[in-house]
Formats: C-alpha cells, structure tokens, sequence
C-alpha cells in the first residue's frame, strides 16, 4: 500500500531498490517507507482540513448557478417552445450564444466587463456567469421535455377554457419538469465541477485551496486528490438525492 | 315549441390547406336535445366538434352559442370553450393530477374558485359518474372507462350549457364501454344539451333526439332515431347502415 502510493509521491524513494530477500527485522517502529506514508497521509488530511472551507464556498456557487440556471431555462424554454417570433427568438440567440463559448470565457467576460461596471464581488460574478452558462443548457433542456408532453394535453387545458399562457404554465410545464429531472440531475453534476472554473477569478472555492497547498507543500497528488474527493462525496452526495426526488415526482403518461 | 336554441350553426367551412373537411354545415340544437353524429371514418365528425369549441376555428361560417356568435373576431374564445365541455377520444386527462386534480385544475384556475369550494364541487362531480372513491388516484391508476369517466366529470365541472363528445367510447374495451355510456345516459336525462359523435348504435337509438348522418363533410340525413334506422332515407345512409348490420352479423357468434 504504502508503496503504491510513494509511487507519486515527489520524493526520491522511487529510486530505492529493495532486493534483499531476507525477512524484514520486526521493530516496534514503523520502517523508513512507512514513516514516509504516514507522513503523507497526514499530510493529505492536513490539506483535506484546508480545502474544507472551500466546499461550502463551491456548494454554494454551485447552488446559486443552479437556481439562476433553473429559472432562465424554464423561461427560455418556455420562450423558445411557445413564444411569438420575438420571445422566439431572443430565447435561441442566448441559447446559440452561451452555448457556443467556453463558461471560462462568460466567468472572464462578467469579471472583468460586467463587474467592473457593476460593483460586484468575484463570487457573485462568478456564481452569475455559471448561472448564465447553465440557463442555457437547462433552456434545450426544458424546450426538449416541453415537447416531450403530449400536445393532446394541451388541447385539452384549452378545452376547459384556459388560455395559453395559463395552459403551459399550469398543466405543461409541471409535466414537463418531470420529464426533464434525470437530464437536469446531470446537468447538476456538471454545474458542479464547472464551479472549479471560479477559481481562474480568485474565488476560494475546493480547486483554488487545493491549488494553494499544491504550491505550497509540492504534493499536488495529495492537494488535488482531497479535491478530488471532495468533487466525488458531493457528485455522489446529489446524485443520491436527486434521485430521491425524482422517485417521488415520476410521471406515470 | 318556441324554445330559443341553445346553439346554432350556419353555413360552416372547415379547410385544412387545400382539404376541405366540412361543406355547408348548418343545424340548430334545442337546449336538452341530444344529438347523435353517425356516418363513415373520415367524414368529419370529430373537425366538426373541434370547430363547434373552436379548438379548430372554422375556415368560415357562423356559430351562435345562447345568442351570441362565437365566431365572431375580437371575442375571447377562452370565455367560450368554458361553457362548452369536451369529451375526447383518448380522455387527455392531465397526467400529472389525481382524478380529484384533474376536475379542480379548471375550476381553480379558470373559474376561480376558492380551493376548499372547488374541492367540494370536485368530489360531488366526481360522485356523478362513480368515482368518488377513486379521487386521489393517478390517470395511470385508473382503467378506461374510469378515466372517461373523469374526462366527463372534468368538463361538467366547469358547468358547461353544451357538452360534446368526440367518440367517447372509441379507445375502451367493449366491456368498459357501458360505464361510460350509462353515465353519458344519465347526463342526457339530467337534461344536458349533448352533441355525441359515436358508433355506438345502440345508444344512438336509445338516448339521442336526433341522429345527424353526416358523410363527405356534409350532413346527408338527420332524423329522430326510430325513423332513421328503420327508413333511412338516403341511399348513402342505408348503404351505411347496411355495412353495419354486415359487420354485427359478422360480431355476433351464430
């Protein structure tokens, strides 16, 4: 084990061969490579106990792009779906256009463009420009799983008398919501892992702590692989609770 | 009788492109009447009950709902549909509502009740075509003829003076169409103004006041039933019900 994980480690052990056959002399002390893994583990709790804070910052960048997200692509593709020309087509511009830059590009446009008109911190801009990226993959989603509700209910919310707008928003689009929760439980977890992206604007989130004990001690593998972890526990985390949700609001059509 | 009708149409068109589906359609329909659409696949019955709420508007032609010309440009056609109940061929029941949701969502959303009312109203409907002990389940939960049956309560629940059927019985197994059909029943001796597209001939006979045999986008024959099965009097119309009679004669075991 300890072996195995000195293979990427930085120090120069890797050059060590051990060849002889005769059986270790037991000690109480660990031997040189144990100390050494032991010392690196520590280490990567050391780093883990620092990049900790950062977590709350990543969550929450990550939930405020997520809801800024969920709210443009509901409207858009709201907009896109039901929308005169004009809705029509300013909901597919956003969507043609924040879809066709990379999100590092939109972060850098609303920090260095945007806040700087607007007072706004690099968290907000930050948070915002993932938002912004988001609404326009989650507006295709929406668009997509409006379409995907049979048009027979449509006909029949008119049938009773509902006028469009209150058609779609009362009867289309809570189905619509449904059909659209396994594409937008993904989109959740890649919202996630682009919040790392903040961390190019200085927002001390998971990746920019975890580069920081990279600087500072030399041992990224332990730095990036807390990050790493901690990437995973919160993928697996609302992975898990998605799909709770979306046991509960399945649509039987 | 110097009844005013409840609903009057005059010199209906429909066209789709270059199609045209409904020639020179006009009747007049008594409050309480019960009127049957018989006639061929393709002739269009159910364009015509889509035209009559105006889910299709009419290429051109009037229609007076209790004096006043739906058709007519500028009138919210919202304001109509409400007081014109629709039943469909595959229910449309919206999936993400229970039976009880189904039958409030309009009442809540449209007529603007308050909820708690709106529930009380939901259930007595629901009560009216047998299914109050169903209400909290979902349309998947429920057979066929038990989800026409809230398609029914759902469009009585906006009050409507008219009520159409489009082939309500068309999509269910032979052994849940008498449900339906008894509710349907019911409802027409409640004395609701029905207009029925059905190939149900039996209840054509039983219920309706009329039968409208409609074929090629036009009516060719309307009758009281008595009449119109024992003497048609077009050759169109016996034609059609000759085939039918083939066909029952084929149905039934010997």
């Amino acid at each position: 084990m300890a072996r195995g994980w000195a293979i990427f480690s930085n120090q120069a052990d890797r050059t060590v061969i051990h060849h002889d056959a005769t059986p270790r002399r037991r000690s109480a002390w660990p031997a040189r490579r144990d100390k050494r893994a032991i010392l690196w583990w520590l280490l990567m709790l050391e780093a883990f106990r620092f990049i900790l804070p950062g977590l709350g910052i990543t969550v929450s960048v990550t939930l405020i792009a997520l809801g800024l997200g969920l709210a443009l692509g509901i409207v858009m593709g709201m907009c896109r779906a039901y929308g005169g020309m004009v809705l029509r087509s300013i909901a597919g511009v956003y969507s043609i256009l924040v879809r066709s830059l990379p999100v590092v590009v939109i972060i850098f446009i609303l920090f260095f463009v945007i806040a700087e008109m607007v007072d706004l911190s690099p968290f907000f801009s930050g948070a915002i420009a993932l938002g912004v990226a988001s609404g326009a993959y989650q507006c295709e989603i929406f668009r997509g799983a409006i379409h995907a509700v049979p048009n027979s209910q449509m006909v029949a919310a008119r049938a009773i008398g509902m006028s469009r707008f209150k058609a779609a928003t009362t009867i289309i689009l809570p189905q619509a919501v449904r059909l659209a929760l396994p594409a937008w439980a993904n989109e959740v977890t890649l919202v996630l892992k682009d919040s790392s992206l903040v961390y190019v604007i200085g927002v001390p989130e998971i990746m920019r702590r975890a580069q920081y004990v990279s600087a500072s001690t030399m041992e990224p593998f332990a730095a990036f692989g807390a990050a790493a972890l901690m990437y995973l526990l919160l993928t697996l985390l609302a992975g898990r609770l998605l799909e709770k949700i979306e046991a509960r609001m399945r649509l039987d059509i | 009788m110097t009844l005013s009708p409840i609903l009057r149409i005059e010199k209906l068109h429909k066209q789709f492109g270059s199609l045209t589906v409904l020639k020179d359609i006009s009747f007049t329909v008594q409050p309480s009447e019960v009127l049957v659409f018989v006639g061929p696949s393709g002739t269009g019955k159910s364009t015509l009950m889509q035209c009559l709420n105006l889910l299709a508007p009419p290429t051109s032609g009037k229609i007076w709902l209790e004096d006043q010309e739906i058709t007519a440009s500028g009138l919210n056609r919202n304001q109509v549909r409400r007081r014109i109940g629709m039943v469909f061929q595959e229910f449309n029941l919206f999936n993400h509502l229970t039976a009880l949701g189904n039958v409030m969502v309009g009442m809540r959303h449209v007529r603007g009740m308050p909820k708690d009312q709106a529930k009380k109203q939901a259930v007595m409907e629901l009560e009216r075509v047998g299914l109050a002990a169903h209400a909290a389940k979902y349309p998947s939960q429920l057979s066929g003829g038990q989800k026409q049956r809230v398609g029914i309560a759902r469009a009585l629940g906006m009050n409507p003076h008219v009520m159409l059927f489009d082939e309500p019985t068309s999509a269910l197994d032979p052994e849940l169409t008498g449900e339906v059909l008894a509710v349907m029943k019911q409802l027409a001796d409640d004395g609701m103004t029905m207009l029925v597209v059905t190939h149900e001939m039996g209840f054509a006979g039983e219920v309706a006041d009329r039968i409208m045999f409609m074929d090629g986008g036009a009516i060719v024959e309307q009758a009281a039933p008595a009449d119109f099965f024992r003497c048609p009097q077009t050759e169109r119309a016996r034609k059609f019900l000759s085939m039918l009679n083939q066909t029952e004669l084929i149905d039934r075991p010997s």
